[in-house]
This record gives C-alpha cells, sequence and structure tokens, in this order.
C-alpha cells in the first residue's frame, strides 16, 4: 500500500482533508443515540436468528419424548436427561447397524488426521518450490490447479472412483483421504505461496551461499518461520474434511462412514417413529469438532477464512 | 513443447545443445520438480484428465459402467426431456439468484453495521460466524426440526394459542427453495459478512474525512464511494458464493432429500443419482458435464476481470 491515496473521479480535492484545524474538539457523545439503538437492535435481532437453531438443538437434546410431543420448541427441558445424548453416541441405527456414532467418530478422526497432515505438508512443499525453486511450466501448472478449484466435485467424481478402483483402495478409508488431499491442494498451494513469498528474499540467498540445498533450506529455514500458516491451513483442513459428506459417502464404504453420513443416517431412516432428542443429540455431537476448533482459534478461523477467500 | 525442443537444439551447438536442453528440463531443480509431482500429477489426472474423461464418456451410451459407443448428443437432449432435471436446473436458478442476492445485501448491510465502532463486536461476529463452522448435513438437519410442521415452529405457536400460525415450508412445493434458502443464509451470511468487514476495513480513513468534509451523507459515500473500492472483495465474495452454489447437495440430501416429490431436487442430486443409484453412468456425466459449463460460464468473466484487466493496467 502507498501512501498516496488514489480518489475514485468525482472525489473531492485534497485540500479538504485537512480538519485538523477545525475549530471544534470532538463532542462527548451520549451513549444512547437514536442511531445506537438501532444498530444494536439490529444486530440483536440477526443474533437471535443465527442463536436460535443451537438453542432449539440443545434443549431438544436434553429433553424426554414426551415432552417433545408436548410441543413447546421454545421451551426449557423440565427435566434434563442425558439419555438422548447416551443414545445417540452408543445405539442410534445407522442404516442396518446400531453402534450409535462413535464408530463414525473414529472413522472422521481416522480420515481428519491423515489428510489434513498430508495435503498441509505437499502444499507447504510445493508453494515453497514455487516461489524460490520456479520451474518451467511451474506458473502453468499453478494456474491450472487454482481454475481446477472451481470444477465442480460432480465433474470429477465418476473418473476418481474408476482410479481409487483400480488403485485397490475404492471403499477404504484411504480412498477418502487420497481425495481430500486432492481438493486441499489448490487452496492451501496457494496460501503457502503467497506467504512464503512475503518473507524477506534475503533469508533464502544467504542460506544458499552457505550451501543449503532445497530440502535443507526448507526444514531450517521455511518451516520455523511459517507456524502462523500452518495454523490457519489446518483449521481450514480439519474443519473442511470433518464436515464433508459427499466424499465419504461416495469413497469410505458402507463399514467406514464418517460421522456426517452416519448422522444423516440416523436421522433421515425411514425405520420406527424419529426420536427427535437422539437427532439432536447427535447433530450437536457431529458439529463438536469444527465447533471447538472454532471458538478456541478465535481470530485465527477468521484469517483462515479469510485467507482461503483470496483465490487467484 | 515439441516447438520448444526444435527451438532450443537450433539454439545449441548439435549435440552439446540437445544434452543441455535435457539437462536443463529434467535435472536443474530436481529436488523442486520431484517436490512439485504430487501437484503436477494432480493437475494433469485429476483436475484435466478425469474432466476430459468425464466430458468425453458423456457422449457415450454407458449404462452400468462406462463403456459403450458414441452416440452424440443423445444424452443431452434426453436430459433436457427428463422433467426431473429441468425442475432441478429451474430450481438452482431460483435459489441461487436468491441466495446470491440476500448474501450479498446482508453480509454487507451487517458488516456496514458491525463497523460503527461498536461494543460486543468480537460477540457479535462469533455469533454470526458460529453457523459457518458447521457442515451443511448439520446444519439441513437443525433446520428440518425447527420447520418439522407439527412439532417444531408451526406446532408450538399453535400450542401457544397462534391457531392461525403456519410454517410448512418443508411439505410445501412451492415454499420449499425457501426453506432451503433460510438454512443456508444462516450457514453462509457470516463468511460474507466478515470477507466484507475485512474489506471494509482496508479502506483508507482519509476517505471518509474526505467525505464528512464535503457533506456528503454517509449512506451516499457508501454507495458511490465506498461499495467501487469494495469491487474486488464483492467479486470474491460472488465468485465463491456462485461455485458453492452450483455444487448445492448435502444441504439438500440433509433438509428435504428432494422432496417434497421432487420440488427441491437439485443438479448436483440428479448426478449423484444416476451415477451411484440409477446405473446409467453417461446420464450422470452429461448433467456433470452441464455443471461443468455452468461454472465455465461464472469463471470466465472473472478471470477476465481479474487478470485481463491487471495485465492492462501494468
Amino acid at each position: 500500500m502507498s501512501d498516496t491515496v488514489t480518489m475514485p473521479a468525482g472525489a473531492p480535492p485534497a485540500r479538504h482533508t485537512s480538519t485538523s484545524s477545525d475549530p471544534r474538539g470532538p463532542r462527548p457523545k451520549p451513549f444512547f443515540t437514536p442511531k445506537k439503538i438501532v444498530i444494536y437492535s439490529i444486530l440483536l435481532f440477526a443474533s437471535l436468528y443465527f442463536l436460535f437453531p443451537l438453542y432449539v438443538m440443545i434443549t431438544t437434546s436434553f429433553k424426554t419424548m414426551p415432552e417433545i410431543r408436548w410441543g413447546n420448541i421454545f421451551a426449557p427441558p423440565i427435566e434434563p436427561t442425558g439419555e438422548a445424548w447416551h443414545k445417540a453416541w452408543f445405539s442410534a441405527c445407522t442404516g442396518l447397524t446400531c453402534n450409535g456414532l462413535n464408530p463414525g467418530f473414529w472413522n472422521s478422526v481416522q480420515i481428519t488426521i491423515p489428510s489434513t497432515i498430508v495435503s498441509i505438508f505437499i502444499a507447504a512443499v510445493n508453494g515453497y518450490a514455487l516461489v524460490n525453486w520456479k520451474f518451467k511450466g511451474s506458473e502453468l501448472f499453478f494456474a491450472v490447479l487454482v481454475f481446477g478449484s472451481f470444477i465442480p466435485y460432480q465433474v470429477m467424481l465418476y473418473p476418481l472412483v474408476m482410479l481409487t478402483r483400480e488403485m485397490g483402495i475404492f471403499g477404504s478409508l484411504w480412498a477418502v483421504i487420497l481425495v481430500h488431499s486432492i481438493f486441499g491442494m489448490p487452496i492451501l498451494t496457494l496460501l503457502f505461496r503467497n506467504y512464503f513469498a512475503a518473507l524477506p528474499v534475503e533469508l533464502f540467498k544467504a542460506s544458499r551461499v552457505d550451501g543449503a540445498g532445497f530440502w535443507r533450506i526448507f526444514f531450517e529455514i521455511m518451516l520455523p518461520m511459517s507456524l502462523p500458516i500452518f495454523v490457519v491451513a489446518m483449521i481450514l483442513q480439519v474443519t473442511g474434511i470433518w464436515n464433508d459428506f459427499l466424499f465419504g459417502v461416495v469413497f469410505a464404504g458402507t463399514q467406514n462412514y464418517p460421522m456426517t453420513v452416519q448422522l444423516n443416517n440416523i436421522v433421515n431412516s425411514a425405520q420406527g417413529s424419529p426420536e427427535y432428542n437422539v437427532n439432536m443429540a447427535a447433530t450437536i455431537l457431529t458439529g463438536l469438532v469444527p465447533l471447538f476448533i472454532y471458538f478456541v482459534s478465535g481470530r485465527l478461523f477468521v484469517r483462515g477464512i479469510a485467507a482461503g477467500a483470496v483465490k487467484g | 513443447m515439441a516447438d520448444l525442443a526444435v527451438q532450443q537444439a537450433r539454439k545449441g551447438r548439435a549435440a552439446g545443445g540437445v544434452s543441455r536442453f535435457l539437462h536443463n528440463t529434467f535435472v536443474r531443480n530436481l529436488s523442486a520438480k520431484i517436490a512439485a509431482a504430487p501437484m503436477i500429477a494432480t493437475v494433469l489426472v485429476v483436475f484435466i484428465g478425469c474432466t476430459i474423461w468425464t466430458v468425453w464418456y458423456s457422449f457415450t451410451n454407458s449404462r452400468l459402467l462406462p463403456t459403450g459407443d458414441f452416440v452424440g448428443f443423445q444424452q443431452y437432449e434426453r436430459l433436457f426431456a427428463t422433467a426431473r432435471w429441468n425442475v432441478s436446473v429451474w430450481n438452482l436458478v431460483i435459489y441461487g439468484a436468491f441466495s446470491l442476492v440476500f448474501t450479498m445485501v446482508f453480509g454487507f448491510l451487517l458488516a456496514v453495521l458491525m463497523d460503527q465502532k461498536i461494543r460486543f463486536e468480537n460477540v457479535f461476529r462469533t455469533i454470526m460466524l458460529y453457523p459457518f463452522a458447521l457442515s451443511f448435513i448439520v446444519t439441513g438437519l437443525v433446520w428440518q426440526w425447527i420447520m418439522n410442521p407439527t412439532l417444531g415452529l408451526q406446532g408450538t405457536m399453535r400450542n401457544l394459542g397462534w391457531t392461525g400460525f403456519s410454517f410448512d415450508w418443508l411439505n410445501n412445493p412451492r415454499m420449499v427453495l425457501f426453506a432451503l434458502l433460510i438454512a443456508g443464509l444462516w450457514q453462509g451470511v457470516g463468511f460474507v459478512m466478515v470477507l466484507m468487514l475485512a474489506g471494509l476495513r482496508g479502506i483508507d480513513g482519509e476517505i471518509w474525512k474526505a467525505a464528512r468534509v464535503d457533506g456528503i451523507p454517509t449512506w451516499r459515500t457508501y454507495l458511490s464511494i465506498v461499495l467501487p473500492m469494495m469491487r474486488g472483495v464483492f467479486v470474491t465474495a460472488v465468485v465463491l458464493v456462485g461455485s458453492g452454489i452450483v455444487r448445492l447437495y448435502d444441504l439438500v440430501v440433509a433438509l428435504t432429500d428432494g422432496g417434497p416429490g421432487i420440488a427441491s431436487e437439485v443438479p448436483a442430486k440428479y448426478v449423484y443419482n444416476y451415477m451411484f443409484g440409477a446405473g446409467n453412468i453417461a446420464q450422470g456425466l452429461a448433467a456433470s458435464t452441464m455443471m461443468l459449463l455452468t461454472v465455465v460460464i461464472i469463471i470466465i468473466p472473472w478471470a477476465y476481470l481479474e487478470f485481463g484487466g491487471r495485465g492492462r493496467r501494468s
């Protein structure tokens, strides 16, 4: 950013900006101006819309079925019980088996951890190579990669099914991990490329002069300096992979369904009368991991979103 | 590639040039090339290869397996003669238009309000953004419960004495898209708000002072100065939200499963069902090729604005 402010056409000339000679100092403002009241009311009203589902989820999950049939979703539970949570975790039916969500939880863990590590490592190395070790065609590959990330997954779904089948991993966790690593690559590579490009190039040159090679510079100079971007990438990947449904349902195979798929099966299976309290407990359980990350990481989550959004 | 090789060979002195060319292409920066191999493979095999494969086989009559004869545009003719596909496309157009306009407008308005030096900014931001951390499946299921006609909001209001209250959008073919919209906005508005807020914060304070000194009313300043300056943020937001809309799938599966009837079917679901349910692969591939076409139509003007424009300026 340069110091000169570029004015759009028709903007006032610069001499008007000297407000320091203004005779009046800032007037002390009362807190309850009409403007403030309007702003806070709108924000509070919006907050109700955003918070209402969370409130309903939590209260419903602690109610008993008779209480739910009584029919007031606003009412807090009269005699709160954790039974629904127990059932959602251990014994709710997800299709043919009735083991609750906990196998799905472990499947999701087994998918998320390696996918996150692999995709971040590959993307970090790519970003580093793209900044410091450009070769003929590297920029072109990168451009195609970024544009490719806009292609709807459905377009590449069937060929990938065939590919994983050929590799003998279709219907296993490995297939899901591979697919997540592939589709995590564009945004993460972009993220790391931009980050490494902002580091002072002298660092790189000095270590080159000292005789360090590709990997040594990466592990000893670049990695130790890039903790913030690693955290951001981790937040993006863990929430993204945990929340995935499509790849899980296509590639994992019935035994390995991740939590989101099992959750959908619990709620939308047609058998018997639906137990809304169990459904809501299961829903919260599935959302807990990303919510935990969101609340713990706070500002970093926002930064991760903003960083992931500056594609291109 | 071949052209390059010829050029290089001509430039070099006979055999020495060729070997230097080979050296440059394969050996120089070898570690970097090895490190970039996964990316190169992904680009060639997945993003280019798989896409070409899909487009190619959409012109065959493959059913259970992707073999079959070349049949020209037959799959596409069938696609556009299928009521379910046409409903799907139309649904996506309506949902997409409303979703795009509302996320942009609400996102921007909320960002403007958040930018008024308010107290508890962090609290408000946390509240608006947390749904974005949740999956579409979770979002869909929560709203499915709230919009449950007997026990959800409608039943509650009726029990409380407002017997005429009606909120049965999930069972109403004409309103079901708006049920999707409520859930979709709940999940995504916070994200756009954060982008817009970052954009607003990036605008130089001097501009605000200048406008104030000139006596330009605040709303005018937003409309004719700030909005044009935030063009980049808007374009980014539109492209991200837009390519998300084309992919719309999980939310529909969790909230309505395409129902009632086929009233809330979307193209992504059509693709999935024909590929993995109905055993008519070529039909699913043709449908997904149409999705690809839609995205290309969204992306090209954006790429032109972003990269074409930048090229001219420099």
